[in-house]
């Protein structure tokens, strides 16, 4: 009888509270659109007048670099990593390349040679991680102290040189088409469909998740996880590069710690979007949202008049939210 | 009834654990009297080791009760059974490894002196209690932990495969303890592998086949050939085409160049000296009681470890792995038994039966999606998987599960097929599709080498079988005319000669326990090597 | 029984093994005492006019950090790792400067004490949350960053704030002979008498039992979740020395805290303490601090461009524990 009656309830329950359970598990990107929609809703209510197609823009090109580093972390956390040498790889880019200003050659040398640099990077990470097993999180951190030390070298070389943030990164960054489609799209949407498309039709992203998920099994499969780690932080690095252009374009400043607050926003948006710092569960798209939503709360909240103090403690909570509602739903039941 | 109860010291009724889709205890019982050493037998995977991690709070039952002198308890914590005078040693020492003993004893605050009292009367008498557990051999560690356990005097002692790991001098030591605890109130549950220890030690034994208890037996002469029984169950049952199935198999089998030779391969301290032909067509059985050196047998053949010495041969050309991926290129492909190691758990079936195909570097590039399609959906429907929750693999039943690590290999033509105890914890229809499946597999020219801890697969699936003991190779045996008890006590090296008629066979179990309680143990254990009836 | 002998490999305690085995223990810890000396001379070489001042201004430069060391020490030692520390360390300074500005110095004794309960409070809170919602240590201690970074800001929004007389006296300066820093006196009390004390404790052994097998641990009874929350109330009780060493330090009050979290991580690395839980101290950790901020200075005496110092810093980190890793790899097979 009571065998009878349980399944019943379960049955019932399957509508209800599994079906969401599911929807979060599957499809987290629902959710969070959800979630980005009453956001737009309450700033709308609480500054009638401010959702425009302007602002739009605005929330779309302050979440681009963001957006990118992001993608590093999500990259990295679906191996079961995490790289916190992005902040330093991406203000040592944008500082690099406002120092070649006024040297021969001007900015496109400044890019090569920030790019090299970040290749550079990404390779030591890489095989640390990969080769010499490292943990992620310590030789990420190290390099970032390394990167970080020698920008500043660098920046005492070039203070005679004199630079500035070439115009074209500023155009980059923060002009807009009609105001409202941000030029920084032209650089995003092909980083964001190269992730996507990694991620979900190559076999190297394949790996990715493997990795992540069972690195036991994918050895046993035939997989060589030094391979694919080293690419990953040189690609991470890579990104993290680009990601440094965009944002010195937008505030328009060149310093060795200009991302450096980003680092943990990144993350923050990964965890948001649903990717398992764990490894093995993930995906860019939940990515991108999850750095909407961030810049969207920012915005709403400094519109309001409130201190950034204010947006810290929320984002916090939220993250802290977020991943335990992830926790709770994909556990195996 | 309520009467009887009471006369326990430790009741469970209708036990029952699922851990996702496997299913660990159906309706286990056990009733322990006080004073009684009592046996918990079954074969691998039969539920004993979730029955004492249940009756010691580290796992919950779904369902059931433990009554404990007589009175219900429910016990949340190893700890709180600990304090209830439950305790268990496990198989793997629950010592802090990276502190020393001293402290692993003020931990779990036992006493020393007793603890002194118990290391001496098991032989130990110079241990250094300032050593860190992890620098201790784990022979040493098991004692300490069975020490630890004395010191406190429990009521219920749990001991799982105490001896395994342990010299014979050591063996000895503990079942003396263990049988002068006989007779006073307090009791003794005692799990192990080896017949001749049950019957020098236990008085009564209950037997658990398939998570459910299936016979308490009272421990005496003979008592084995009915444990043995009831661990196997019934045989015949549901298993179709025993008879006359493979007629051409063995024949056809030897006169076939061999795919895979084992030449003196030995690994670590367990893989002593191991060698064998495998031909293509042939299905060759491992028997082995657990940790007899068939997991580091298994490991250098899929290419996970080195070979300490030996040589491997496949199709006649010496070969040395580095990496999985070398024995795959070789055409050795691998079945786990742990399904958790071979699984993506998180990861859809597709992509799980794909993974050997995009591991290499020259496929890191797009991927053609209907071409690995097909492939996937043909490896699908060749198992039969009921891929309906395919989005994530951990969703799947443990038979889809392993139906999906051998789909993996099979979805590419496989040449050689190394499975190591594929049908472990899964329900008997798949169980029966992967017999099938082997030996279609063989049919169509592949080498299977299968090692499985559910002896009646042998006649079932295999040409030959080789019983591994201590690392060697110490018999090989026509696998389609051995019966089960037969194999049961190949594996147990009782006698070298696998069959015999079953009166022979019970007189034999008898004067080996016989011989034990008189006298020394005879070459039982693991660490002893290849045992001299053998020769 | 022989035969037991041989196979059980141990041996009666004699006074110079305990002696060698306690080296051997501290291995790394005496090693990194070595470096440092050996690094302290070397300065005095580079520099002759090295001295009083300088081993004040060292001890009084690193108290804030080694304290930070510790408390990443403790966290990490029962396998987790709390990335909120640099956080808390800012909350519980400006709660204590902007709380001590202008009142008296009985106040201060109550400030003081409250702040130290508030630190334990907010590790508790780390530490209940990782247990709760069983997500991984990093995510929560790193949301906690900025909750805790947040809270700081609100209660002050600029350096500012007051620190009471005593307590800077209690930091600054000599005590007794001039070459003892009291700020090195005032590191060994907190960290000898707190972590002693919890080391002998039982509590402190089933920290290092669920850092080095959670499953060992359970078996031996040890209340896993308990123990956890425990391990990041202490951890949070040393942040919150550690923000007060550096309100008294500075006599105010910052809610910017600088890269304290990540260069804990760095020291307790350094430090001989193994990211995967059990094992090490709280010495090691504090010497790497120590060795750490010594190089920095070591860099500008020798007119050396002081940022490498970052970077040498990053390749320390990241050498150690590679050769860390490789001695484990070897020794993993035998």
């Amino acid at each position: 009888m009571t065998e009878t009656v349980r399944t019943e309830r379960a049955g019932a329950r399957w509508l209800t509270v599994a079906a969401w359970r599911g929807l979060f598990r599957d499809r987290p990107i629902i959710p969070l659109l959800g979630l980005l929609g009453v956001l737009m809703v309450v700033s709308e209510l609480v500054r009638p007048g401010i959702v425009s197609t302007q602002w739009l823009g605005a929330m779309v090109r302050g979440a681009v670099p963001l957006a990118i580093l992001a993608g590093c972390q999500t990259l990295a956390m679906i191996t079961g990593g995490i790289d916190l040498s992005v902040g330093a790889v991406a203000s040592m880019s944008g500082f690099v390349v406002a120092t070649f200003v006024s040297s021969p050659g001007g900015w496109p040398v400044g890019l090569a040679v920030a790019l090299v640099a970040a290749i550079l990077a990404g390779l030591v990470t890489g095989i640390g991680v990969g080769v010499f097993r490292v943990h992620p999180l310590i030789m990420t951190l190290g390099m970032s102290f390394v990167v970080l030390g020698l920008a500043n070298v660098w920046q005492l070389v070039k203070v005679q040189a004199g630079g500035g943030v070439p115009p074209e990164l500023r155009w980059l960054g923060s002009a807009s088409v009609a105001e409202i489609v941000p030029y920084s799209l032209l650089v995003f949407v092909p980083v964001a469909v190269l992730i996507l498309l990694i991620l979900r039709r190559t076999g190297y992203g394949r790996l990715l998740y493997a990795i992540g998920d069972n690195p036991i099994a994918a050895r046993l499969s035939g997989a060589r996880a030094w391979q694919v780690l080293i690419t990953l932080y040189v690609l991470s690095a890579v990104l993290a590069a680009i990601a440094g252009f965009v944002l010195t374009g937008l505030t328009n400043v060149a310093s060795v710690t200009l991302a450096d607050s980003a680092v943990l926003p990144s993350v923050a948006a990964a965890v948001i979007g649903g990717t398992s710092i764990m490894g093995g569960r993930g995906g860019y798209g939940g990515t991108m949202v999850g750095a909407l939503i961030l810049t969207v709360i920012s915005s709403l909240l400094s519109s309001l008049g409130y201190p950034e103090a204010v947006r810290q403690v929320l984002f916090g909570a939220i993250i802290v939210a977020v991943a335990a509602a992830y926790t709770r739903v994909t556990a195996e039941a | 009834m309520t009467l009887a109860a009471t006369d326990l010291l430790l009741e469970a009724t209708g036990v029952s654990k699922t851990y996702g889709a496997v299913v660990a205890l159906k309706a286990a019982s056990l009733a322990v009297r006080p004073g009684e050493v009592h046996a918990l037998m079954g074969a691998n995977g039969a539920g004993k080791s979730t029955l004492v991690k249940i009756l010691t709070g580290a796992v919950r039952p779904d369902s059931g009760t433990i009554a404990v002198r007589g009175r219900p308890r429910i016990v949340h914590s190893p700890g709180e059974a600990r304090r209830g005078g439950l305790v268990s040693v496990y198989q793997e020492p629950a010592l802090i490894p990276d502190l020393d003993i001293r402290s692993n004893l003020r931990l779990t605050e036992t006493p020393i002196e007793p603890f002194r009292h118990w290391l001496r009367e098991l032989g130990v008498d110079d241990l250094d209690l300032l050593s860190t557990a992890r620098h201790v051999p784990l022979a040493s560690l098991r004692i300490i932990d069975l020490a630890r356990a004395l010191a406190i005097e429990p009521d219920v002692l749990m001991l799982d495969e105490m001896t395994a790991a342990l010299p014979a001098n050591l063996t000895e030591r503990v079942l003396e303890v263990i049988g002068r605890l006989r007779g006073g109130d307090r009791s003794v549950i005692f799990i192990s592998h080896r017949l001749i220890e049950i019957g020098a030690v236990c008085d009564r034994a209950t037997v658990l086949r398939e998570g459910e208890t299936v016979g308490v037996v009272d421990v005496d002469e003979g008592s084995e050939e009915r444990i043995v029984e009831l661990m196997l169950g019934d045989i015949v049952k549901g298993l179709p085409g025993r008879d006359g199935r493979r007629a051409t198999g063995g024949a056809r089998a030897t006169a076939a160049k061999p795919r895979l030779t084992a030449r003196n391969l030995a690994s670590g301290t367990k893989l002593q000296d191991v060698s064998f032909d495998l031909a293509p067509g042939e299905v060759l059985g491992v028997v082995a009681l657990e940790g007899q050196g068939q997991d580091e047998l298994f490991d250098v053949l899929a290419g996970s470890e080195r070979a300490s010495s030996g040589e491997l041969l496949v199709d006649g050309s010496p070969v040395s792995f580095h990496h999985p991926a070398d024995a795959i290129r070789a055409g050795l492909v691998f079945v786990a038994a742990d399904r958790a190691e071979a699984l993506l758990m998180q990861r859809s079936v597709r992509e799980n039966i794909a993974l050997p195909y995009t591991a290499r570097i020259r496929s890191w590039g797009p991927i053609d999606l209907r071409g690995e399609g097909r492939t996937v959906d043909a490896a699908v429907a060749t198992l039969q998987i009921d891929a309906r929750a395919g989005r994530e693999v951990r969703r799947l039943s443990g038979g889809n599960q392993q139906k999906v690590t051998i789909a993996r290999w099979v979805a590419g033509g496989v040449k050689t097929l190394l499975c190591f105890d594929p049908t472990r914890g899964i329900d008997i229809r798949t169980k029966q599709q992967i017999y099938v499946l082997l030996r279609e597999l063989a049919e169509a020219g592949a080498a299977v080498l299968l090692y499985t801890s559910d002896l009646k697969e042998i006649p079932l699936v295999c040409d030959r079988a080789i019983v591994i003991f201590g690392g060697r190779v110490v018999s090989e045996i026509d696998a389609a005319s051995a019966d089960e008890t037969a194999l049961l006590r190949a594996a147990y090296n009782l006698r070298s000669d696998a069959l015999m008629p079953e009166d022979v066979a019970a007189e034999a179990v008898a004067g080996a326990v016989g011989a034990e309680v008189a006298g020394p143990l005879p070459d039982e254990s693991p660490a002893s090597g290849q045992p001299a009836s053998e020769r | 029984m022989t035969a037991t002998a041989g196979t059980v490999e141990t041996a009666g305690a004699q006074p110079t093994e305990a002696l060698a085995r306690w080296a051997r223990r501290n291995a790394w810890s005496l090693g990194l005492l070595a470096f440092f000396a050996a690094l302290l001379v070397f300065t005095k070489f580079i520099q002759p006019s090295y001295g009083v001042t300088g081993v004040q201004g060292l001890a009084i430069s690193v108290l804030p950090l080694a304290l930070a060391a510790v408390a990443q020490a403790i966290v990490v030692i029962s396998g987790g790792i709390d990335l909120s520390i640099g956080s808390m360390m800012a909350l519980t300074n400006v709660v204590a400067a902007s709380l001590m500005l202008g009142r008296s110095d009985e106040f201060a004794v109550v400030v003081v004490v409250g702040v130290l309960l508030l630190g334990l409070v907010l590790g508790a809170v780390n530490g209940a949350l990782v247990v709760l919602t069983r997500v991984p240590d990093i995510v929560v201690t790193l949301a906690m960053s900025f909750v805790w970074a947040g809270c700081a800001l609100l209660v002050l929004k600029t350096p500012g704030g007051g620190s009471a007389q005593w307590l800077k006296d209690l930091v600054l300066g000599p005590l007794g002979n001039e070459w003892i820093p009291k700020a090195a006196i005032v590191l060994v009390l907190i960290v000898g008498l707190i972590w002693w004390a919890v080391r002998r404790s039982r509590f402190g052994l089933s920290l290092y039992a669920i850092g080095s097998n959670q499953l060992a641990a359970f078996r031996s009874g040890v209340s896993v979740g308990r123990a956890k929350v425990f391990a990041y109330a202490l951890t949070g009780l040393f942040a919150a020395f550690a923000g007060l060493s550096l309100t008294a330090s500075t006599g105010i009050g910052n809610p910017l805290s600088g890269s304290y979290t990540l260069q804990s991580v760095a020291a307790v690395v350094l430090g001989g303490v193994s990211l995967a839980g059990g094992r090490g101290g709280a010495f090691g950790p504090i010497v790497a601090v120590l060795i750490l901020a010594l190089l920095r200075t070591d860099m500008t005496f020798l007119n050396l461009n002081p940022n490498l110092a970052t970077s040498a810093q990053g390749i320390i980190l990241i050498g150690v524990v590679m050769v860390g890793t490789l001695f484990q790899i070897r020794r993993g097979r035998p």
